[in-house]
């Protein structure tokens, strides 16, 4: 290794590199870049088409249907209590929330009321579900900007509240545990204690990301400013969740919705930030994370006793009509718009599930970002590509 | 409080008006705005208080109807949309379910085309639109429901007016078979560029029940390979 002197050497060197820039210059002609379908952000099997000029996206087109599995075809010809089976598999990572907002529209044509207790366990392994699942994103954001160790210590508290759902439900991802007018089961003898030790764990899990990711320099400004969606817009395109309380949208269906559920009744918190940026959605789970803690917390302490299930026929058939049903699931707002038309099965599904929303926002949102920050800011906007794909 | 209902009594259908006492007054001034601004564009409208509302608009009205709701109503936030095919399938429920089988028989393929019910709010033809709008302030929701004619209907995108339903109609335009008018992009959103039909539709058959029939909603399944498993298969589609 030797350093330049001679000034010739010099002079030839700048004269290459300005010969360089030229050149870069002189190229401008865009270059496509396909992002997917099986990059790690994608959480499955999302691809996305980005048109560049030099390091900035000009265009950014997704294209889905990888995983598209057709679920609104096959509830129609599934009973109703078969559909939860599907629908476990729409948001594999917080799935028992995926059944709650179903169960709860054929409830309502049914007029069927889950007994009190059910709807206290449901409510706390819905929580359970959203803790499960975005302590997973909180791990996997910072994966996606360089730091590898946030995702192990993901992976190793969450395997704690899966083991927790599984001991109720049977089940680590698919609980299949929710039925119409109640639940399956009721909780195993000393679940309640050790619930609260593994809440001990997350609560840990949440100091330890606020020491390792938030505060750290690189994070905050590869996500500060970061993929801004501004409220109006992220509200024309129906993003939901944490995605558009981290735009100063105080909304959340927890509180705000009549939902069969019984938020209502605990103490908790709406968290918002008004910066609407990649760091304001990370930090808007986080939060969430911590507040469904308490809220388990609370509901553990509050289980009415009295059976878990409410009278209901063992053929359900559900009377016709029409229900549209939305709860406030760890991705956002999930519901289902159930048409009955009086039989076994219903005669039409449909799906709004919140990852399609949030992701439609994406070619809107990565025109004239840079190409790193397309990985964050999806990061940020956290979806499962089943959610997506249906 | 439990209420034990019957979910057999068929009743249950028409409690509508039977319990028309409670009044919903956010939703009733809702659906009164709406019949203010599009007139005779407004064709039916059913509040459940303190549930849900429905207002059944003309094709015409279609995106009016949006603007208004946006404009006037404060539904900023584009929840979904869909369609109905409201046409019973021809193959009926594609489910041999022992306990049902007369009522099976009654929505076979030689059902006239034109006599299926539609739900809520109404409706005349097959093809029906299905969108849901919300006020996140207000918390409150309408589903907004347009009948739509002919085989391959057309309609005007919500595209100018909430920039979210991009997806949506693409989705509703490759399941449905419903064009967009002014929409940018029409192509398929889940589907390959070259697949044909309209999944969703109801005539579109599920191939996999025609492949291989459902064993019905008996608990006890039987082991794969033997021959009654066979037998049974051949009298669903018997059946």
């Amino acid at each position: 290794m030797t350093a330049v002197s001679d000034p010739r050497q010099m002079a030839y060197i700048a004269g290459q590199a300005s010969d360089a820039r030229v050149n870069v210059e002189i190229e401008t002609e865009g270059m496509t870049l396909n992002i997917g379908p099986q990059h790690p952000a994608t959480h499955g099997t999302l691809r996305i088409i980005v048109k560049l000029d030099g390091e900035r996206v000009v265009a950014a087109e997704p294209v889905m249907g990888y995983m598209h599995r057709g679920y609104e075809k096959l509830s129609e010809v599934r009973t109703y209590p078969q559909v939860t089976t599907l629908i476990n598999r729409i948001d594999w990572l917080g799935s028992f929330a995926n059944e709650v907002p179903f169960i709860l529209a054929a409830e309502r044509l049914m007029d069927v009321e889950a007994p009190p207790r059910a709807q206290w366990i449901r409510t706390v392994l819905f929580e359970l579900s959203r803790i499960a699942n975005v302590v997973l994103f909180l791990g996997d954001m910072g994966v996606q900007l360089g730091a590898v160790t946030p995702v192990f210590f993901a992976f190793r508290d969450r395997e704690f509240v899966l083991n927790q759902i599984e001991a109720v439900t049977g089940g680590r991802f698919h609980p299949n545990f929710d039925r119409i007018g109640g639940l399956k089961d009721d909780l195993p003898k000393g679940w309640i204690d050790e619930t609260k030790g593994v809440l001990g764990r997350i609560r840990t899990f949440c100091d330890e990301m606020e020491d390792l990711v938030t505060g750290n320099e690189i994070f905050q400004s590869r996500t500060r400013g970061i993929g801004v969606i501004p409220a109006d817009v992220g509200l024309s395109y129906g993003l939901s969740g944490a995605n558009i309380r981290a735009s100063g949208v105080d909304w959340d269906l927890r509180r705000d919705g009549d939902i069969g559920l019984v938020h209502d009744q605990l103490d908790w918190k709406v968290w918002t930030h008004p910066d609407g940026d990649s760091f304001a959605r990370y930090w808007v789970r986080l939060q969430e994370v911590r507040e469904a803690c308490g809220m388990v917390d609370q509901l553990l302490d509050g289980i009415p006793s009295g059976p878990v299930m409410a009278k209901v026929p063992r053929i359900i058939k559900v009377p016709a009509g029409e229900a549209y049903v939305e709860t406030e699931n760890p991705l956002g707002i999930m519901g289902y718009y159930v048409v009955s038309k009086g039989d076994l099965v219903p005669y039409r599904v449909k799906i709004r599930s919140a990852s399609f929303n949030n992701v439609s926002i994406t070619p809107w949102l990565l025109e004239g970002t840079y190409v790193p920050d397309v990985v964050s800011i999806l990061a940020s906007l956290y979806f499962i590509l089943g959610d997506i794909d249906r | 409080m439990i209420p034990l209902s019957s979910p057999d009594a068929d009743t249950t259908a028409d409690t509508d008006e039977v319990q028309a006492d409670p009044t919903d007054e956010q939703r009733d001034a809702l659906v009164a705005t709406l019949a203010d601004a599009l007139g005779s564009g407004l064709v039916e409208s059913h509040v459940e208080p303190g549930v849900d509302a429905w207002v059944r608009v003309t094709a015409d009205a279609w995106v009016e109807t949006a603007t208004v709701l946006r404009d006037r109503c404060n539904m900023t936030y584009f929840n979904f949309l869909s369609a109905v095919d409201w046409m019973p399938s021809p193959y009926g429920r594609d489910m041999d379910a022992q306990v049902d089988l007369p009522h099976e028989a009654s929505d076979g393929s030689d059902a006239p085309a034109d006599a299926f019910e539609t739900g809520v709010a109404g409706g005349e033809t097959r093809f029906q639109l299905l969108a849901r709008v919300h006020d996140p302030v207000g918390h409150v929701g309408i589903t907004i429901k347009s009948d739509l004619t002919g085989d391959r209907p057309e309609v005007d995108s919500w595209i100018g007016v909430y920039p979210g339903v991009d997806w949506h109609e693409r989705e509703a335009w490759e399941m449905f078979g419903i064009s967009f008018r002014n929409h940018p992009n029409q192509v398929h959103l889940y589907l390959p560029s070259h697949f044909e039909g309209n999944p969703l539709r109801k005539d579109y058959p599920l191939l996999a029940r025609r492949v291989k029939p459902w064993p019905g909603i008996v608990d006890v399944e039987l082991m794969p390979g033997g021959d009654d498993d066979a037998a049974s298969a051949e009298e669903g589609d018997a059946s």
